[in-house]
C-alpha cells in the first residue's frame, strides 16, 4: 500500500511554494516518514522555522506549527521546549536562516543540548529573496550579490554543530531520499540536541548562475559528492578530495537541558 | 493578620509582582539596570516549578518567552534600552501574533549604551513606535516600588486579556530605590487568566473573530493543533496577502487597545480640582513634580500634577480636557521633549506647554519644576 503522506498534511494549504526542482518537498516527505515512523502524536508535536523557502514546511504539516521571524526558530522553540518538557520538538529552515542571522541561537541550542531535532535543509542560498550568497555558498560561486564569484569561505554546518555542542549530528542530501528520514527518526529519537543537515538544491537562484543545465545535473552532483561515513574509513584522503560524509557523523551520549533543569527545580525545592 | 511587609528594590518588586500574577517562565538576558529581575526570578521561578532560562541574546529572550506562553505559559522578560531596541523585532512579532508577554523595561540613558546606570525617560517613544508596523502599544511608567509591583500585575492581566504585549517601564530611579512595600494576600489583587477556546479542537481558529475582537488562545501541547506566524494573517492562523482581510485584521489588532482606552489608562489626579498650572508627569519625576506641587500651593498657586500611570495608550481624553481649563503645562521629564510633544497633541494651543527636559543623567529636582511653575502666567 502507498504511504499515505495525506494524514500528516493539511491539504488546504497545498500546493506548498517551492519551485520546481526544489528539494525541500523530498525533506518534507522524509520528515512526515520519520514522524509516522516514530508515531508522533500531532498534538504534542510542534514543528518550528524561521523566514525563507524552508521555513514554509511548517505551514504544510498537521501539528503545532510556528512560523517565528528570520533567524529564531531555535530560540522561540527553546521556550517551546522549557515551557513543555514532553513535547517533540522539531525545527526545520535554511541555510541562510539557520547559521547567518540564527547562528547565535543554533549554537547556544547546541551548546546547551537541549532535547530538540533541528533540520536544516542547505541549498547554498538566499532563495526567497533571490539568490544571495548565504553563509554556505561555495567559494568563487555566483549568487545575485557576488556577481564575480564569492569571495567567502563557507561553513560546514555538521562540523559547526559538533563543534558547538550538538550531541547527535547526521547529514543527508535530497537525492538520497531514502536515507532521509531514517536519518531524521534517528534525530528526533536522540536525547540532547541533534543536528539533520541536508544539502539541497535551488535551481531557480542557484542552479541557474552556476552552471547546473538541469536538476538532475544538481541531484547527480549531490550524488557524486556524498560519501557514507562508513565507505570513507576506506578512502584515502585524495580519493575524499571535493566530497562530502553523509550519514550519522556524531553521535554522544549526554546530559541535556530539560533533565538538568528539572534538577534545578528538585534543588531550588529542597532548599526552600 | 497584619500583612507581610518588606523592603524591596524596584527591580525586586517586579519580580514579586511577576510571581504574584502567576509567572511561570522567565526568559532574559543580562543587562543594567535591570538585572535584578532575572536573578531575583532565577532564585524564585524553579521553587515553584517555573522555569528561568538565560538566553544568549536579548532577541533570543524574546522569541524563548513568546515560545513559552505559545505552549501555555505566563511569561516575563526584563530588559533596559539597547536590549529593547534588540527586542523590537519580536515585540512585533508579539503583537501581530497576538502573543501575550510582559516586558519590563528599565529605562536608562541613550541612544546606544548610553548611560547604562544613568535615570532617563527616553524609551517612552520606542514603546510605541519602537517596532515597525502599524501596532497596538500598552506601556506603564510605575513611579514607586508598590505601584511598580502592583503595575507589574496589571501588565500581566492586560496582556491576557488583550493578547497583546504589555510593557513597564521604570526608569532607574524607581528601579533601583529601596521602599516599603505592603504585600497583597493572595486574591486580594484579581489575576486575570487568558481566555481559553471554548469550541473542540477540530473547529477552533487561533484568531476567531466570532469570539470578539480578542479571540481566545489555545496552547501549543493542550490538544489543539494550529499555525502561528509572523505574517499577516486569516482568522485560523495561515498567512494571506488578501487586502480585505490584511486590513480588517490589522484594525482590529489596534482596535483591541484602542477601543478599550478607558480601561487601560489609569493615572492620579493631584490636586487638580481648581488648578491653573498643571504639572504632566511620570515615574520617579512625579515625585520631584508632587513636592513643587505642595510647595507651589504653600505659596499660593493653584498648581496640581496630572501624573501618568499608562503611557500607552496615552490619557489623550483627559490632557484635552485639562487644556480647555488650566493656564498652562509643565512637563519635566527626563528625555528631549517625548511626553511634551504628547501633550501639544492633544492641547491643539490650548495652553502652552513648558518643559523641563534633563538627559544628563540627574534626576529633575523640584526647585526646576517649582521655577517653571511660576513661569506660567
Amino acid at each position: 500500500m502507498a504511504f499515505d503522506y495525506e494524514k500528516w498534511l493539511r491539504p488546504n494549504k497545498l500546493p506548498h511554494i517551492w519551485c520546481p526542482g526544489c528539494g525541500h518537498g523530498i525533506v518534507m516527505k522524509g520528515l512526515i516518514r520519520a514522524m509516522e515512523t516514530l508515531k508522533l502524536e500531532k498534538e504534542n508535536t510542534t514543528i518550528v522555522s524561521g523566514i525563507g523557502c524552508a521555513s514554509r514546511l511548517p505551514g504544510y504539516i498537521d501539528c503545532c506549527t510556528l512560523h517565528t521571524a528570520h533567524g529564531r526558530a531555535a530560540a522561540f522553540a527553546t521556550g517551546v521546549k522549557m515551557a513543555k518538557p514532553e513535547m517533540n520538538v522539531i525545527l526545520v529552515g535554511g541555510d541562510g536562516d539557520g547559521t547567518a542571522i540564527g547562528g547565535n541561537h543554533f549554537i547556544h541550542a547546541c551548546r546547551r543540548n537541549i532535547d530538540m531535532t533541528y533540520i536544516i535543509m542547505n541549498n547554498y542560498i538566499y532563495g526567497m529573496t533571490g539568490g544571495q550568497f548565504s553563509p554556505c555558498t561555495p567559494t568563487g560561486h555566483k549568487a545575485s550579490t557576488t556577481p564575480y564569484g564569492n569571495p567567502d569561505p563557507g561553513f560546514d554546518i555538521a562540523k559547526l554543530a559538533i563543534g558547538a555542542g550538538a550531541t547527535f549530528v547526521a547529514r543527508g542530501t535530497a537525492f538520497h531520499a531514502n536515507q532521509i528520514d531514517k536519518l531524521i527518526t534517528e534525530a528526533i529519537q536522540h536525547k540532547g540536541f541533534s543536528v539533520v543537515e541536508i544539502l539541497d538544491d535551488c535551481p531557480t537562484t542557484y542552479g541557474r548562475r552556476n552552471k547546473f543545465k538541469s536538476v538532475i545535473e544538481m541531484m547527480n552532483r549531490l550524488k557524486e559528492v556524498a560519501v557514507p561515513v562508513k565507505a570513507a574509513e576506506k578512502m584515502t584522503a585524495e580519493q575524499l578530495q571535493g566530497k562530502v560524509l553523509t550519514g550519522v557523523l556524531y553521535k554522544e551520549e549526554k546530559a541535556h537541558y530539560t533533565d538538568e533543569y528539572a534538577k534545578v527545580i528538585e534543588r531550588a525545592k529542597a532548599a526552600k | 493578620m497584619s500583612k507581610k511587609v518588606a523592603f524591596l528594590q524596584g527591580n525586586e518588586a517586579a519580580a514579586q509582582g511577576a510571581l504574584y500574577a502567576g509567572c511561570n517562565f522567565f526568559g532574559g538576558y543580562p543587562i543594567t539596570p535591570s538585572t535584578e529581575v532575572a536573578e531575583v526570578m532565577s532564585i524564585e521561578l524553579p521553587k515553584v516549578g517555573g522555569k528561568f532560562i538565560q538566553m544568549e541574546d536579548e532577541i533570543g529572550a524574546m522569541a524563548a518567552i513568546l515560545g513559552a506562553s505559545l505552549a501555555g505559559s505566563k511569561v516575563l522578560t526584563s530588559t533596559s534600552g539597547p536590549g529593547l531596541s534588540l527586542k523590537q523585532e519580536l515585540i512585533g512579532y508579539g503583537c501581530i501574533a497576538e502573543i501575550p508577554c510582559v516586558i519590563y523595561n528599565v529605562m536608562r540613558g541613550g541612544p546606544s549604551t548610553g548611560m547604562p546606570t544613568g535615570p532617563s525617560q527616553s524609551d517612552v517613544m520606542c514603546a510605541k513606535w519602537g517596532t515597525h508596523g502599524d501596532h497596538p502599544a500598552i506601556c506603564l511608567t510605575p513611579a514607586s516600588v508598590q505601584e511598580t509591583y502592583e503595575e507589574v500585575i496589571r501588565a500581566f492581566n492586560l496582556s491576557e486579556k488583550y493578547r497583546t504585549p504589555v510593557m513597564v517601564m521604570p526608569d532607574e530611579i524607581i528601579a533601583h530605590m529601596r521602599e516599603r512595600i505592603v504585600f497583597p494576600e493572595p486574591g486580594e489583587i484579581e489575576v486575570v487568566p487568558r481566555k481559553a477556546p471554548t469550541v473542540p479542537p477540530e473547529q477552533y481558529k487561533p484568531y476567531d473573530t466570532s469570539f470578539g475582537d480578542v479571540p481566545p488562545l489555545a496552547s501549543f501541547g493542550s490538544g489543539y493543533k494550529f499555525h502561528v506566524t509572523g505574517l499577516n494573517k486569516m482568522q485560523d492562523g495561515f498567512p494571506t496577502t488578501k487586502a480585505e482581510v490584511v486590513q480588517a485584521e490589522e484594525e482590529r489588532q489596534v482596535r483591541k487597545v484602542d477601543a478599550n482606552v478607558d480601561d487601560i489608562v489609569q493615572f492620579e489626579e493631584y490636586e487638580l480640582a481648581d488648578a491653573e498650572v498643571v504639572v504632566v508627569a511620570y515615574g520617579s519625576t512625579s515625585r520631584s513634580a508632587r513636592y513643587a506641587v505642595n510647595v507651589a500651593r504653600e505659596q499660593g498657586i493653584k498648581a496640581g500634577m496630572f501624573r501618568i500611570k499608562t503611557f500607552w495608550p496615552f490619557p489623550d481624553k483627559q490632557i484635552k480636557a485639562l487644556a480647555a481649563k488650566v493656564k498652562g503645562f509643565v512637563v519635566p521629564e527626563m528625555n528631549l521633549g517625548m511626553c511634551a510633544l504628547e501633550i501639544e497633541r492633544n492641547a491643539q494651543g490650548k495652553a502652552p506647554i513648558l518643559g523641563i527636559f534633563r538627559v544628563d543623567g540627574e534626576p529633575i529636582n523640584p526647585d526646576q519644576i517649582l521655577e517653571k511653575i511660576k513661569e506660567v502666567k
